[in-house]
């Protein structure tokens, strides 16, 4: 644990980290962007993981574990998510979320 | 004796009905006339066996014919107020059935020749059979109400037989004339029959007409305005009855009704659906008797002497042949009318019941007779009017006979069958109220006068030329009119009396020689007046014609009523009632309703926004959504 | 000493999550990011996972950055100014952000959470014998289904990705 530092202030910045995740998630009107929103959210989870890990109960390590699997498997849906809109871009030259709203009424 | 086989009578011509009706275009048109021809035979077979059982092997059970029948419930209005469905068997329903069956057969017959080569030929006898089965259902209904549904039936009949020929305008018009001038009056018959039903607490006919039972014994019990409900009941039960028998004043449809073709004419016209009336109040003559003295049954009288006088007046200036045979009708109508209202209930005080259903039987026999005639003469000219026939009796001699038969029945001629039906009826006036005989015994010369008119105007006087010469019909079409001729000349030995009588016990009748003998002398007067005017051609008609001036345009256009009733349904119905009804409807009633549906769209259109396609608003609503439950759930709603 | 550096970083990376969301252009926005994942990797060295803040550089900084660096070279005109959203828009989303982490705060800062003071270090080997251990508790399974989540995601970026004449070319020989 970090001298001197409460676990409520450390609690606090992921949450606020997780929000703007949110809110760059509504808000832009980029696909890569809301990509990048999206990755701000997973991170501020596990942040959290390990947080929790460290302060509540240091001499497990499954908050770790668990947060080197979020990192992979962030990874991977990165990945696949930049292969989507590069074939989208292809279809469409666009990757603007306005040009992709044809499910609607 | 199980007379459950009755459901025989009803069920066969509705079975023709329905055959000849699916598959119409199917059949070939001989073969439906023997179909149609054969199920009414079978019918009357069953109607006469009937008849025989009922009347000589069962015969009296305690001195009076019993009522029998089935019935069950078929719907309930409360745990003691029930309609049923059913038959009922006693003196009248079974003389109606052999009325109706005989007629039936006999146009069933005729019509075999008369329709031949007509496009609707199978719809014809299919309508036939379906009036056949209704007017059956009337006679033998056990209550109010299914008298009144066989009753609305019996119209509906009526319409699609009037309005046969569908391509001529008059006679459309002639079928909704009918139809809706007898629902105005059936309108009066289901409020009278709903007010008996309540305040008596049955539609029951036998309950109903029972003298010691309790409707009758208690019909002072409620009054209005002066009167018993049960009075006003009954009051209201005659006007259907009157619109079905076509007295005044709505009698408006019965001359129109001829556009029909003439077997029409001469079964539902004639014989058999205009008498229902009559039996309406013949089936509920107990009531009309006992309540309040016997006060519906003045009206009764009243109104068919009435009927019976103006029907006949105007019967003297009419050209067209049917015509006269549709005001005679109504004048006959009168009559039978007339009978029931001075007849009294025990023993021989019920001459004038007895008489009545005399009457209707006998009418039905000559009447079918000269209509079926008229349509062999209309079937060889092609013309309805006087003034195109003339001494057809060298070309169509077994009409002639026929005719001349039913022309001397219908006078009141001894010993056709009218003498002593209509004798009875005038006998029955003579004891009861002078005045009615009266009207009566003018009535009889009248009709004496304007029968033999157009006999002698048909098939005497001038002799004119023809276009095509006419020839006797074929043998389906006289053999009906030889048997309806028989008929007319004997049933009147039938002993009525023994069998027909409002407490059903029968009574001793005899001849009354006085007033038979001045009825036959007023019929032989109407005849040599007729002779005199119409055998031998002559003018003396026209100059007759000519100084009763306005009188006689009066009369030929009967007294106007037609156009009376015209202008009361033109202005006042459809420019006052109707406009504003429909008025209302277009613009409130659709209005509401268009509205309603117009509101939907227009909230359908402001939420459709909801489905955006944009997954962010989607993500937008998710996470309100949680943060909202999650205040609920940790805050608010604490468990 | 470590209360300064952690509030540094917690500032750091606020704010330049802040900058990322709301930058209009897309490779700044994309450089933001990359600081923002710094920035926690120095708090994984704060707390002491040194092989999770490599992790967090390597794969985070190092790998995922590149991607989307890469498909933004490959989709954008660089100089190119990225749209906004409608103010209301903005509102609505704030507001709402705002009240999801008002019931985040309040609700954490109710909470007792039983804080253990005692700081265990804890060896990288630890970490590898927890992912590969058979025993209850251990992750050997999650570490192989990721091994093939990889794999498939592997696969599947290069099937969408690949375009469609390769893939005409296979339906010609098929």
């Amino acid at each position: 644990m970090i001298q001197g530092i409460t676990i409520y202030e450390l609690l606090t910045v992921t949450s606020i980290l997780f929000f703007i995740g949110i809110y760059g998630f509504i808000t832009r009107k980029n696909l890569i962007s809301i990509l990048i929103s999206v990755e701000l959210i997973l991170n501020a989870s596990v942040i959290n993981f390990v947080i929790i890990n460290k302060y509540l109960y240091p001499d497990v390590l499954q908050g770790v574990v668990f947060s080197i699997f979020i990192i992979a498997v962030a990874a991977a849906e990165t990945a696949l998510a930049v292969s989507i809109i590069i074939n989208l871009y292809r279809q469409i030259s666009s990757v603007e979320v306005k040009d992709i709203e044809t499910m609607k009424y | 004796m199980n007379y459950t086989y009755i459901l025989l009578i009803l069920l066969i011509p509705l079975a023709v009905f329905l055959l000849l009706g699916l598959f119409n275009k199917k059949i070939k048109p001989a073969i439906s006339g023997y179909i149609g021809v054969f199920g009414l035979l079978t019918t009357t077979v069953f109607s006469f066996y009937t008849a025989f059982q009922y009347f000589f092997v069962a015969g009296k059970v305690d001195g009076a014919f019993p009522v029998l029948g089935q019935k069950t419930v078929w719907m309930n209005f409360t745990e003691s107020l029930h309609i049923d469905m059913g038959f009922l068997i006693d003196p009248i329903s079974v003389m109606m059935l052999i009325v109706v069956s005989t007629i039936s057969l006999m146009v069933h017959i005729y019509s075999r020749g008369y329709m031949k080569g007509d496009e609707g030929y199978t719809k014809f006898f299919a309508f036939l059979s379906l009036f056949t089965f209704s007017m059956y259902g009337l006679v033998l209904a056990t209550n109010l109400f299914q008298i009144y549904i066989f009753w609305e039936l019996v119209g509906v009949s009526s319409y699609l037989l009037i309005g046969y020929y569908y391509t001529k305008e008059s006679a459309v018009a002639a079928a909704k004339k009918a139809f809706i001038v007898t629902r105005f009056a059936d309108l009066g018959f289901l409020i009278g029959i709903l007010i008996v039903g309540y305040y008596t607490g049955t539609y029951d006919f036998e309950t109903l007409n029972n003298p010691e039972g309790s409707p009758i014994l208690n019909w002072a019990a409620t009054s209005f305005m002066g009167l018993s409900v049960l009075t006003w009941g009954l009051i209201l039960i005659f006007i259907g009855g009157a619109g079905k028998s076509a007295m005044f004043p709505l009698h408006i449809w019965l001359p129109d009704a001829m556009e029909g073709p003439t077997p029409v004419s001469a079964l539902i016209h004639a014989a058999t659906m205009v008498v229902a009336g009559v039996f309406l109040v013949a089936r509920l003559f107990p009531m009309f008797y006992f309540v309040e003295d016997g006060f519906a049954l003045q009206i009764v009288a009243f109104v068919g002497a009435f009927s019976s006088l103006f029907a006949a007046i105007i019967a003297l200036t009419q050209t067209d042949i049917k015509r006269v045979l549709a005001f005679s009708t109504m004048s006959q109508l009168g009559y039978m009318m007339l009978a029931l209202g001075v007849s009294g209930y025990d023993g021989h005080d019920g001459l004038g019941y007895m008489a009545s259903m005399f009457h209707l039987f006998t009418h039905a026999m000559f009447k079918a007779l000269l209509f079926l005639c008229a349509g062999s003469v209309i079937h060889a000219i092609h013309s309805n009017y006087l003034k195109d026939m003339g001494g057809l009796r060298k070309y169509m001699p077994i009409t002639n006979i026929t005719f001349l038969v039913a022309a001397l029945a219908i006078s009141g001629v001894p010993p056709f069958a009218g003498f002593w039906s209509k004798d009875e009826i005038l006998a029955a006036a003579f004891e009861h109220n002078k005045l009615l005989y009266a009207v009566g015994i003018i009535v009889a010369g009248l009709t004496a006068f304007y029968i033999f008119r157009i006999y002698f105007g048909i098939f005497w006087g001038k002799d004119r030329q023809y276009e095509h010469t006419p020839k006797e019909s074929p043998i389906s079409m006289t053999f009906p009119l030889i048997i309806l001729a028989i008929l007319s000349a004997t049933v009147g030995f039938i002993p009525f009396p023994d069998f027909i009588s409002p407490d059903r016990m029968g009574f001793e009748a005899h001849l009354n020689v006085p007033l038979a003998l001045t009825a036959v002398i007023v019929g032989f007067l109407g005849i040599l007046l007729a002779w005199i005017f119409y055998k031998k051609e002559t003018d003396l008609a026209t100059k007759v014609t000519q100084q009763l001036g306005v009188f006689y345009t009066w009369t030929f256009n009967k007294f106007y009523f037609d156009e009376l009733y015209l202008y009361i349904t033109k202005n006042i119905l459809f420019k006052g009632v109707a406009t504003s009804a429909a008025w209302f409807d277009r613009n409130v009633v659709d209005a509401t309703i268009n509205a309603i549906g117009n509101s939907t769209v227009g909230v359908s259109k402001k939420i459709k926004g909801l489905q955006s396609g944009r997954v962010q608003d989607y993500a937008l609503a998710f996470v309100t959504g949680v943060v909202v439950l999650a205040l609920v759930f940790i805050y608010i709603w604490t468990i | 000493m470590e209360r300064i550096i952690f509030y540094f970083l917690a500032l750091l990376i606020i704010i330049f999550a802040i900058a990322s969301v709301s930058s209009r252009k897309m490779l700044r926005s994309v450089i933001y990011l990359l600081f923002v994942l710094c920035s926690i990797a120095g708090v994984y060295f704060l707390i002491d996972y040194n092989f999770l803040a490599a992790i967090q550089l390597t794969i985070y900084a190092g790998g995922i950055i590149v991607l989307i660096i890469f498909s933004v070279l490959l989709v954008h005109h660089i100089e190119m100014q990225l749209e906004i959203a409608k103010l209301s828009r903005k509102i609505i989303t704030g507001l709402a952000c705002l009240l999801g982490l008002a019931v985040f705060l309040v609700t954490l800062y109710s909470h007792e959470f039983n804080v253990v003071g005692t700081a265990i270090p804890t060896e990288v080997s630890e970490i590898g014998t927890l992912l590969l251990s058979y025993e209850a508790g251990g992750f050997i399974l999650p570490f192989e289904v990721v091994s093939v989540l990889l794999l498939a995601a592997m696969i599947g970026a290069i099937v969408i990705a690949k375009g469609t004449i390769l893939s005409e070319s296979n339906k010609k020989t098929v």
